[in-house]
């Protein structure tokens, strides 16, 4: 097991390293870089730049040398822990992205968290009482909340907050709190914001999770081994719980790396629409504007999660399921 | 005759199951009659679809909710000497349950299939031996290695903690055996419990049911589609043809003086070891009409070779006995029409 563990981190650096090359590259894309366009917005707004400006900032950051030597340069940074600079903020990227990615996670995590509590038992019910009108009703919502765009959701919630309420519904914190530094008061704060969130991009993931469960479920349940726990004389309670779940959350399990990335990316477009200050928005911003390292760094972080939410249903799945073996 | 049961165990009557769905009906088991008696063993013969396994999950109420008995009575002598009528039992009361597993168990044709694959083969056999015995955990462990040890599987104390995917084919049925006898039950139903086995590992399981059944004392219904089988196992055979019995008696009765064309058929059938070689098996023609539209008359008709006239398409017939406890549903031994038909028809 312990073998299994530390073989499985060692793929991952290879991988790391092909990912951030990647995101780098990709970034480099369009033409031009954070500099030229600086520079042409300067010009355009009547300041002028000093030669010896531009090339301080050009120097610093290796801009105009071949791409592979730029990448070096961030590369060995990150390493360290240093992710570079955000020319658009004029601030370092570590300042900037921490928090934002926390609350992401926050968001997304406490989603997910939603996204169970309510699709598991739902799920479970659709499946053991198949064709009743629970499972219709369940159906028919489900599939009415996977159809609902997530951005179109978060206007409803803001609009009807706002008409019901006369309370704006928008960002993760109250006005006080919003540049305020991190105290008990403003988690109960972002906890009472946190709902909204939550629902918007809980809601199409719990749909399709409500269909999965359904599915895995009733796909064991026809099993010859359920058949067997039944002729033991085992209650149908009981039953269930020990066999039919048991198996039916293995695919769930191995399905729990790629739903991070997957909220978290789903999330940006409800971010921007509820104002929240989470990655999307920031990411999207740099990403327009060509500030690199911010962009780099962010890719970089959210590969980063994706592999290690890998492993985490990597290892999950090795302990929920014995016919896995470590070699 | 009017005590239904005598010393029988197990006394099933006019037994209906169907299947309803969507696409219709579909009619499972169609008065299905045979009785067990203490200490006995019988066996159920019949092709592929007859309505064995069906027959069987109905005695343990073990029906998918698609399928109901519709009609009959199974009527089961309980440990405490009361006769039950297990189609009174709810599928889920308590009462059943308690029948399940602790004092009717079954056997499963698909050992592959059959454990839940994630599951240590300890955990699914003590799992039994806790709920009816009302053992602890440790005690039910040490009686899972007994029962192991018992069906013969080597280093039973090291391989009990095992997943059923480390077990090969023969021994999961051998663990399904152990399972299925570790609560003392008083009857054994085996369905088709070496199917899935290649020949060898065959002959090895069925001489273990039966030697542990005789050693136990139980009684046990045997399934089977192979007639082969069944000669040296079981003391009364039932010969099951589209979800009725179509004819029963001894072992002698049915290998030596057969009277359904059916049965005749299926001893045909049985490929003979000493035969000549390049002997070809003889199979039944034609198939097995479909269970959504029962034929009308005789259901074996439209592939009897003894066939001799109109009553067979258009009346059914109802069992005759034609020797001690031996009975065969045919009208070629009907006792008014059945001898001047047998003789018309030659
Ligand atoms: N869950 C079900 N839904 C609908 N029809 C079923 C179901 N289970 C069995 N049947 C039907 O009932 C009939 C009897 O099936 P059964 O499984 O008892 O046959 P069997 O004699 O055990 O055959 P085999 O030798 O293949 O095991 C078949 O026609 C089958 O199609
Ligand atoms: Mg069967």
């Amino acid at each position: 097991m312990l073998r299994f563990i530390i073989e499985r981190l060692l793929t991952m650096i290879p991988i790391l390293i092909v990912i951030s090359i990647i995101s780098f590259a990709i970034i480099q894309l369009p033409p031009g870089d954070y500099l030229t366009t600086y520079i042409i917005q300067l010009e355009a707004s009547g300041d002028s730049v000093s030669q010896s400006e531009i090339e301080g900032l050009k120097q610093r950051y290796g801009l105009g040398q071949p791409m592979h030597v730029q990448y070096f340069k961030w590369i060995s940074g990150v390493v360290v822990g240093d992710f570079g600079y955000s020319f658009e903020w004029n601030q370092p990227v570590n300042t900037l992205i921490w928090e934002r990615l926390g609350l992401t996670l926050v968001v997304s995590i406490s989603s997910l968290l939603l996204t169970w509590i309510v699709a598991f038992p739902i799920g479970v019910y659709s499946a053991v009482r198949q064709h009743s009108p629970g499972d219709y009703i369940a159906t028919f919502v489900g599939f009415l909340g996977l159809s609902i765009p997530n951005f179109m959701l978060a206007l409803i919630l803001m609009y009807g907050g706002y008409r019901l309420f006369g309370m704006s519904i928008g960002g993760l914190f109250s006005p006080e709190f919003v540049d305020a530094s991190w105290s008990w008061a403003k988690f109960v704060n972002m906890l009472s914001h946190l709902w909204i969130p939550m629902v918007v991009v809980g809601t199409a993931g719990t749909a399709g999770m409500i269909r999965i469960m359904r599915n895995n479920l009733l796909d064991e349940l026809g099993k010859q081994y359920v058949v067997t726990a039944r002729a033991k004389g085992l209650s149908t309670v009981k039953l269930i719980f020990k066999y039919p779940l048991r198996l039916a959350l293995i695919p769930f399990v191995s399905t729990v790396g790629w739903l991070l990335p997957q909220l978290i990316s789903g999330s940006a477009v409800v971010s921007v629409v509820l104002n929240l200050p989470t990655a999307g928005p920031l990411l999207l911003r740099a990403l327009l504007g060509q500030d690199m390292y911010l962009a780099g760094s962010f890719t970089f972080l959210l590969a980063t999660l994706t592999v290690i939410g890998t492993f985490i249903s990597d290892l999950l799945l090795a302990a929920v399921d014995p016919r896995i073996t470590y070699d | 005759m009017n005590k239904p049961v005598e010393n029988n165990i197990l006394e099933v009557r006019d037994l209906e199951v169907k299947f309803f769905s969507d696409e219709g009906t579909v009619n499972a088991a169609n008065g299905v009659n045979f009785k067990v008696p203490a200490g006995k063993s019988i066996g159920i013969v019949g092709e592929s679809g007859c309505g064995k396994t069906v027959t069987a999950y109905s005695v343990l109420q073990l029906l998918p909710s698609t399928g109901k008995i519709t009609n009959g009575t199974i009527k089961y002598q309980a440990n405490d000497g009361n006769v039950i009528d297990l189609t009174n039992l709810k599928s889920e009361s308590r009462a059943m349950r308690r029948i399940r597993g602790g004092e009717i168990s079954m056997i499963f044709q698909e050992p592959m299939t059959s454990f839940s694959p994630v599951h240590t083969i300890c955990n699914q056999i003590s799992e039994a031996i806790m709920l009816h015995q009302h053992l602890s955990k440790q005690k039910a462990r040490l009686r899972a290695i007994e029962m192991l040890e018992l069906v013969g599987i080597p280093n039973a104390k090291r391989r009990v903690d095992e997943y059923p995917f480390q077990f090969s084919g023969g021994m999961r049925q051998r663990a399904m055996i152990a399972m299925a006898l570790a609560c003392n039950p008083k009857i054994l139903i085996a369905d088709e419990p070496t199917t899935a086995l290649d020949v060898t590992t065959q002959a090895q399981v069925l001489k273990l049911i039966q030697g542990i059944q005789d050693e136990l004392n139980l009684s046990m219904i045997l399934i089977t589609h192979d007639l082969g089988v069944i000669a040296q196992m079981v003391d009364h055979v039932y010969i099951m043809y589209l979800g009725k019995v179509v004819e029963s008696g001894s072992v002698y009765d049915i290998f030596d003086r057969a009277k359904h064309p059916y049965t005749r058929d299926l001893i045909q059938s049985i490929p003979k070891l000493h035969g000549a070689r390049g002997e070809r098996v003889t199979s039944i023609a034609g198939t097995v009409p479909s269970t959504y539209k029962l034929p009308k008359g005789c259901a074996f008709h439209a592939r009897c070779s003894d066939m001799f006239g109109n009553i067979c398409r258009t009346e059914t017939p109802l069992p005759i006995e034609v020797g001690s406890d031996h009975y065969v549903s045919c009208f070629l031994h009907s006792r008014e029409e059945g001898k001047n038909n047998a003789r018309d028809a030659r």
